[in-house]
């Protein structure tokens, strides 16, 4: 069956494969989801996209909170009538054929009455009937078919987040009035002496008034407040220059209608405002299903089992569990808060915690941590510490992840914005001096034109058109950010942090060597053999290594959870499992996971699990520290420090047994004299993530938990990060040279301004070209950079 | 009363009707979601076969809850 791939999921099949239906099976979780796909009419699924399914986990018990009705109420949208509606985040959701069963969920259950897939945001909701069906009883079916939703604290509190359309609605508006006000002005622009267009000049002219009165007051009104905000703060940003533009816009433009001057420049008012809020809609990419700002919440249970002093089970919202409680922890649970092994034996895997992806073993009496995950058997502990208050968690209380870094950072556009608008108010009132000394007449005439004419609609649109669309590529490459602002920010790094573990390694892949006394050749066929039975994923990776065909009749196995295995055959036995289990003393030098060995009661030797550095991690810090400062700020011990300093540049700095509070205190120390980047992957670097300048989260599969960040990068994207630094740096090179270029176009405006002799069709002509010029410019531009990424 | 005052109430009420529509298609979430319908809209009758045996259908269900409860 080798290289056989599942028909359902396809991953390889390997030795555990199951075949049905002549077709071949990853594992039973897939045949069974095949199972019911295939006699409930929805054998679609595999012909619309192929092998495109997801194991379903085991969730046996995991969902029985959903019983409790305190916590439902809080879940479901609508529930009324024997009806409730419920949305529910599934991160597998990832191609048609996903959409495709999905939304034809009421062929698995008659109750399920409309289910409606949200693919962007990665999102299913369902309108159910109650009576025979629960939520419970939908999360168990969306789990049995590979489609397990993700129901964390996070979603309990954030469900009233509602859309701001407001964007959209502005956009419209301007749009709108843009258009009418554009086809209004057209006869104007020919002023043909035609008796009917001379007679009906004013309907005409009263009409764009009134079109622009919505986009002044509506569409505009960001600028002005953010105007007012900036000169209350004594800032002088770019909204100043642009709020005055328009008023005087407006003003003048009434002015000239009222007293039948001239027609005013209405078209150019709401052009003018169409194409900024172009510009601020199209920085506006966001990423639907990732999220920014996740902190512990988006990946703890939402309830946990509480003993009771009769051994009575009870499920309990997670806010409720106070010290001295007794909960039960069951495989694949979170640990929830810091507790003390009580029962049980404790496998946990604190990859979310440490990025460290072996699991650790806890006895009775063990203290066990916060945001570790049970890998298998069911534990019973004592609470040591409420949620809010345990070790993990505490770090949130951090005033770091308080702060917004988009507000403290000046943008490029905000400074150049201060010397501009100094620049054109100058003009502008050396303008009017020297006409009025010549012909006083013209004096406000030329100080309104200035104004208008100098309204910096280009240099605002230059940023959000050229990082918008860096933003838009970088997300192609996979390295998502989460404004337009980060990548400013990047572009002035000049030094980045890495995180070891899980950033700079790859859980996928493991070396595995061999410290001790050779094995015999009926002895490695022992332990290949025993190794077989074993479900364990250090046996199975151990498994695939050892080369040996000979496959013999175990006599006796035995497996003892968190400890160890043992296998006899023809009177040998050899035992795999932790130091203590096969009988060698623990040496406190050790430094990896490593898994003994002894034969006959008699210790050989050991396996020592070692990560390896993903590709092309020598490549990026020999091409970063070409031009900025690196270092390494780990959690783990040393023993990997020589095996590092042989990747990194000799300059580098390195720091090991780094606890969260550690990094955030370094990176803060750094930030004296640099501006840092942070590349870090599980919650130890949060708060060092949120302290740095740029913090960049490195994720496996980015659908999962990722720390709040500012960009969060698949890891298989990691060997571009030198590139994507350098993309950075480009971009801000092309938002100035579209500055020099909508610079030009004000000089020009400008003589026509300070001669007296601005037209509104010529107003009208040089705006929209400059805005579309400008746009044209820095989309080719970013394009071009965008190459260097393949 | 001039016949300019009618074209232009008239193509002024159209550009608004078309603008309440557009209003109203945002308030509605229209543009919250702009891919999955474009996906949607290509499955219709892929439903077929074994329509026509229920009794398998609940059978299954059956089959399904007791998966991992």
């Amino acid at each position: 069956m080798a290289n056989t791939t599942c028909y359902h999921c396809g991953d390889e099949c390997g030795k555990n494969g199951v075949q049905f239906d002549e077709k071949e099976f990853c594992c039973n979780g897939c045949k069974t989801v095949y199972e019911i796909f295939s006699s409930n009419g929805l054998s679609t699924f595999y012909e619309i996209e192929a092998k495109a399914g997801t194991t379903p986990n085991e969730l046996r018990g995991k969902y029985n909170f959903l019983d409790n009705q305190e916590i439902v109420e809080k879940l479901v949208e609508f529930n009324e009538e024997g009806v409730q509606v419920v949305s529910l985040m599934i991160p597998s959701i990832h191609c048609s054929s996903c959409i495709w069963v999905l939304e034809n969920l009421n062929r698995l259950h008659p109750a399920i009455t409309v289910s409606q897939v949200d693919f962007p945001k990665k999102t299913i909701r369902v309108t159910y009937k109650t009576g025979d069906f629960s939520l419970k009883a939908l999360v168990l079916l969306l789990g049995s078919i590979g489609y397990e939703p993700n129901i964390s604290l996070e979603t309990l509190e954030g469900k009233k987040n509602t859309v701001d359309r407001s964007l959209i609605y502005k956009l419209g508006v301007a749009g709108f009035a843009f258009g009418n006000v554009m086809l209004l002005s057209f006869p104007e622009y020919f002023e043909v002496e035609e008796f009917w267009l001379d007679q009906y000049k004013g309907v005409f002219r009263w009409l764009m008034f009134a079109f622009s009165l919505p986009v002044v007051f509506y569409a505009a009104q960001d600028y002005f407040v953010s105007a007012y905000k900036g000169l209350r703060s004594k800032l002088l940003n770019i909204d100043v220059p642009i709020a005055l533009g328009i008023l005087v816009l407006f003003l003048r433009s009434t002015m000239d209608v009222a007293l039948d001057l001239g027609s005013g420049f209405f078209d150019s008012l709401t052009g003018l405002v169409f194409f900024l809020l172009l510009g601020k809609f199209f920085q506006q990419k966001t990423y639907a299903y990732l999220s920014f700002e996740r902190d512990y919440k988006s990946y703890f249970p939402i309830a946990v089992t509480r003993l009771g002093t009769d051994e009575k089970e009870e499920d309990i919202q997670i806010y409720k569990i106070k010290k001295g409680d007794r909960i039960l922890i069951r495989s694949q649970e979170i640990i929830p808060v810091d507790c003390i092994l009580i029962k049980g034996t404790a496998e946990v895997d604190y990859s979310f915690v440490t990025g460290e992806s072996q699991a650790v073993f806890k006895e009775y009496g063990e203290k066990l941590f916060a945001g570790g995950k049970q890998l298998s058997g069911v534990l019973e502990v004592e609470v040591l510490k409420s949620v809010s208050q345990s070790y993990l968690t505490q770090l949130w209380g951090n005033s770091v992840f308080s702060k917004d870094k988009a507000s403290q950072f000046q943008t490029l556009t905000d400074r150049i914005g201060k010397r501009f608008t100094i620049a054109v108010l100058t003009i502008a009132f050396l303008a009017t001096a020297f006409w009025l000394y010549h012909d006083s007449s013209m004096a406000l005439n030329v100080f309104t034109a200035v104004l208008i004419i100098a309204c910096p609609c280009a240099i605002a649109l230059a940023a959000p058109f050229t990082l918008g669309n860096m933003l838009r590529i970088f997300g192609k490459h996979r390295f998502y950010l989460k404004n337009t602002n980060v990548i400013e920010r990047l572009a002035q790094i000049d030094m980045a942090i890495f995180d070891k573990t899980g950033t700079l390694t790859t859980t996928k892949r493991e070396t595995i060597l061999y410290e001790g006394v050779e094995l015999t050749t009926e002895e490695t066929a022992l332990l290949k053999t025993t190794l077989r039975a074993s479900n364990h994923p250090l046996s199975r990776s151990l498994y695939d290594i050892l080369k040996s065909n000979a496959i013999m009749t175990l006599d006796e196995f035995q497996e003892h959870t968190g400890k160890g295995i043992e296998g006899r055959a023809n009177q040998h036995s050899i035992k795999v499992g932790s130091a203590t289990y096969v009988g060698k003393e623990t040496t406190a030098e050790l430094a990896n996971t490593a898994v003994y060995v002894s034969s006959d009661e008699d210790v050989k030797g050991r396996f020592v699990f070692k990560n390896t550095y993903r590709d092309g991690v020598k490549e990026i810090f020999a091409d970063l520290a070409s031009y900025m400062e690196v270092g390494i700020l780990s959690g783990d011990n040393d023993g990997e420090r020589e095996q590092l300093e042989k990747i990194l540049p000799s300059q580098a700095q390195m720091l090991f047994n780094q606890k969260p509070e550690d990094k955030l205190e370094y990176i803060g120390k750094m930030q004296k004299s640099h501006q840092v980047l942070m590349v870090g992957d599980g919650l130890n670097d949060a708060g060092a993530l949120a302290q740095s300048n740029v913090g960049v989260a490195v994720s496996e599969n980015v659908n999962v938990f990722s720390p709040a960040c500012d960009g969060i990068m698949d890891a298989s994207s990691l060997g571009k990060l030198p590139t994507f630094m350098q993309l950075s740096k480009k971009s801000i090179q092309v938002i100035k040279l579209s500055f020099m270029l909508s610079l030009c176009y004000n000089i020009v405006g400008l003589y026509f301004a300070v001669t007296g002799q601005l037209q509104p069709v010529i107003a009208a002509i040089l705006m929209p070209l400059s805005s579309i010029s400008i746009v044209a410019f820095t989309t080719v531009c970013t394009n071009i950079l965008g190459k260097r990424l393949k | 009363m001039s016949v300019i005052y009618v074209l232009l109430a008239i193509s002024i009420s159209v550009a608004v009707c078309f603008f309440a529509a557009f209003v109203f298609s945002v308030k509605k979430g229209q543009y919250d979601d702009v891919y999955t319908p474009s996906v949607r809209m290509l499955f219709d009758d892929e439903l077929r076969k074994d329509t026509d045996n229920p009794d398998q259908n609940k059978k299954q269900i059956k089959q399904t809850e007791s998966t991992n409860q």
